[in-house]
């Protein structure tokens, strides 16, 4: 009765999350959605707690141990949710995907200890080994990569990658495997140590995959890390037979793979490629730094008021500048103030604009900028020849025309913004600092460029005030 | 081969779960605008802490003596917890930027 319950619970579970993702896939319904699964995900964990029976017909024990964990995980991660800054967002959820890797490698753990006591009975274990193994490798990729992609978006991690690194990740995924097949087909008392070193080698994996990997890479990273950890997830669903956490987790791991092979194809990468992590690895970019360099021209606050408020269209094109800067709401203001004076204004989104795709979606929606003023890359780029003036807010190799131009940079065949075909472009940047990438901009030194230095904030404000008082 | 082909027999049942459930994976979000890749990202992510019930199952099942076994489960709980109420919390404080449109 008891367990027919439980089923029941799972089924439950298991068609909130295809509802939930399905509703997460249009703006009317996202948060109902999210809600939905929620709920289902709460019945499916509350009635493993007080239904689950084994095959023996024995309950869950260590009760105070699970009530103590989810209090603890629950109080923690609300409030770091709750507290975390928009422009946080991203590492937020590359930290939070590292804790649900972290959870599927220590179960892998676990149950390989448990099988470790049962050698030598007689009976054999390859297929539960293959998941076992299966598991403990994804997960932990999935943390240690994770832990590195969030190190590095919030700073504290910088790029790194020494010579023969592309090969040195490979042998050591294929050792990995080899040790593991090794184990499966041939395990004893005497050699389980290695299960250890497979532990430690994808640990060192994880964080190797994504050390070198930087700038454009980065959300195609995460969102990849995501899909593994829900591979990991149904590694746990095949070992105990489990359906909801088979269904949520090849679900996530389907989806999470196409949403990582669209933004690969936007920029033009292939995933594979993506994989090894060679992006900027044949130095192409750190020549390229020093060989350009020419004259560029500022631009005074009054100005670029002054062309703005006097043009017919104004594209706006946000990037990671902005959202450092919190400066949504103040450009929310400017684009009505210029359209109460009768400018058109758009904003043009690159797909990888900030550090995640839809990042500026999500920013400009928070400060109430309308949906039909966002315009996709492609209608963007439409758009630009006869614009007026692009006004470029700390977004900078999404607008690089070396993605067009110069075969040996290392962002070449990236789709971009085509900003140049504008009248004007008035770039806000802090600094003539490269951008993500570490890659130098020839659109700066453009003649139609000028360059608005400070911060997107400070920059805006004063840009408001100087056209309130044209 | 006799052991694999028992394999895929026995376990006909999950392999037809899985293989229908990566095709549904891919037509949910097939049709996803790119407003809503983050939130749906994040909403992704927070689904595959499903992976907390494994850690309840192996918590639960370790033996009163089983030091190693309680102290690992205890932290895999603790982190399934994160990802699931983390992720949940995350994507709907996204998705209420949203709601605000008429």
């Amino acid at each position: 009765m008891e367990l027919n319950i439980l089923t029941i619970c799972y089924l439950i579970g298991s068609i909130t999350f295809i509802l939930g993702l399905k509703m997460l896939s249009n703006p009317a319904t996202a948060r109902k959605g999210n809600l939905i699964a929620a709920a289902g995900m709460a019945i499916a964990i509350a009635g493993t707690i007080f239904l689950y029976k084994d095959e023996d017909g024995n309950g869950l024990h260590n009760y105070g141990f699970i009530f103590g964990g989810l209090a603890i995980g629950t109080l923690v991660g609300f409030l770091a949710a709750k507290k975390v800054k928009m422009t946080a967002m991203p590492e937020m959820v590359s930290l939070f995907n590292g804790m649900g890797g972290a959870c599927a490698g220590l179960i892998s753990i676990i149950e390989f200890g448990r099988i470790s006591n049962e050698l030598g009975s007689g009976k054999t274990f390859h297929g539960t080994l293959l998941i076992i193994f299966l598991g403990l490798i994804i997960g932990s990729v999935s943390f240690a990569g994770s832990m590195i992609a969030w190190g590095k978006l919030n700073g504290k991690v910088k790029d790194f990658s020494f010579p023969g690194q592309q090969i040195i990740n490979t042998i050591m995924l294929f050792v990995m495997v080899c040790i593991a097949g090794y184990l499966i087909l041939n395990i004893t008392p005497a050699n389980s140590y290695l299960f250890y070193i497979i532990l430690a080698g994808a640990l060192l994996y994880g964080i190797l995959f994504v050390f070198p990997i930087g700038g454009a890479d980065m959300p195609v990273v995460i969102s990849l890390l995501n899909s593994f950890t829900g591979v990991a997830a149904a590694c746990g669903g095949f070992l105990y037979n489990n359906k909801v956490m088979l269904t949520g987790g090849i679900l996530v791991g389907a989806a999470g793979t196409l949403l990582t092979i669209l933004m690969c194809k936007a920029m033009n990468r292939s995933l594979l490629n993506v994989l090894i992590g060679s992006f900027g690895g044949d130095k192409g970019g750190a020549a390229q730094v020093s060989a350009s360099g020419g004259t560029y021209k500022e631009i005074s606050i009054s100005d670029s008021a002054m062309v703005m408020a006097y043009a017919n269209r104004v594209a706006i094109v946000p990037g990671y500048g902005l959202a450092v800067a919190q400066a949504q709401h103040i450009c929310h203001e400017l684009e009505k103030l210029l359209d109460e004076k009768g400018v058109e204004v758009i904003y043009a989104i690159h797909p990888v604009a900030g550090r995640m795709p839809g990042h500026m979606n999500v920013l400009l929606a928070e400060a109430d900028v309308s949906y039909d003023k966002l315009l996709e890359m492609e209608d963007a780029n439409d758009l630009f020849k006869t614009t007026d003036v692009v006004l470029i807010l700390g977004a900078n190799d999404v607008v690089n025309p070396a993605a067009k131009n110069d075969p040996a940079s290392p962002i070449y065949g990236m789709p971009i913004l085509e900003v140049e075909l504008a009248k004007n472009v008035i770039v806000n940047k802090r600094s003539m600092k490269p951008g993500y990438a570490g890659i130098e901009n020839e659109l700066f030194f453009q003649p139609k460029t000028s360059m608005l230095f400070g911060d997107a904030k400070g920059v805006l404000q004063q840009l408001v005030s100087e056209i309130k008082s044209l | 081969m006799e052991y694999i082909l028992n394999f895929i027999n026995n376990s006909q049942q999950i392999i037809y779960i899985v293989i229908l459930m990566i095709f549904l994976g891919i037509e949910v979000i097939g049709r996803v605008p790119s407003v809503l890749h983050t939130p749906l990202m994040s909403g992704a992510n927070a689904i595959h802490g499903v992976v907390i019930i494994g850690a309840i199952i192996v918590m639960g099942k370790a033996a009163d003596t089983n030091y190693a076994a309680i102290g690992l489960g205890f932290l895999a709980v603790v982190l399934g917890t994160l990802n699931v109420v983390g992720g949940f919390v995350v994507t709907d404080r996204m998705l209420e930027m949203f709601k605000k449109k008429k």
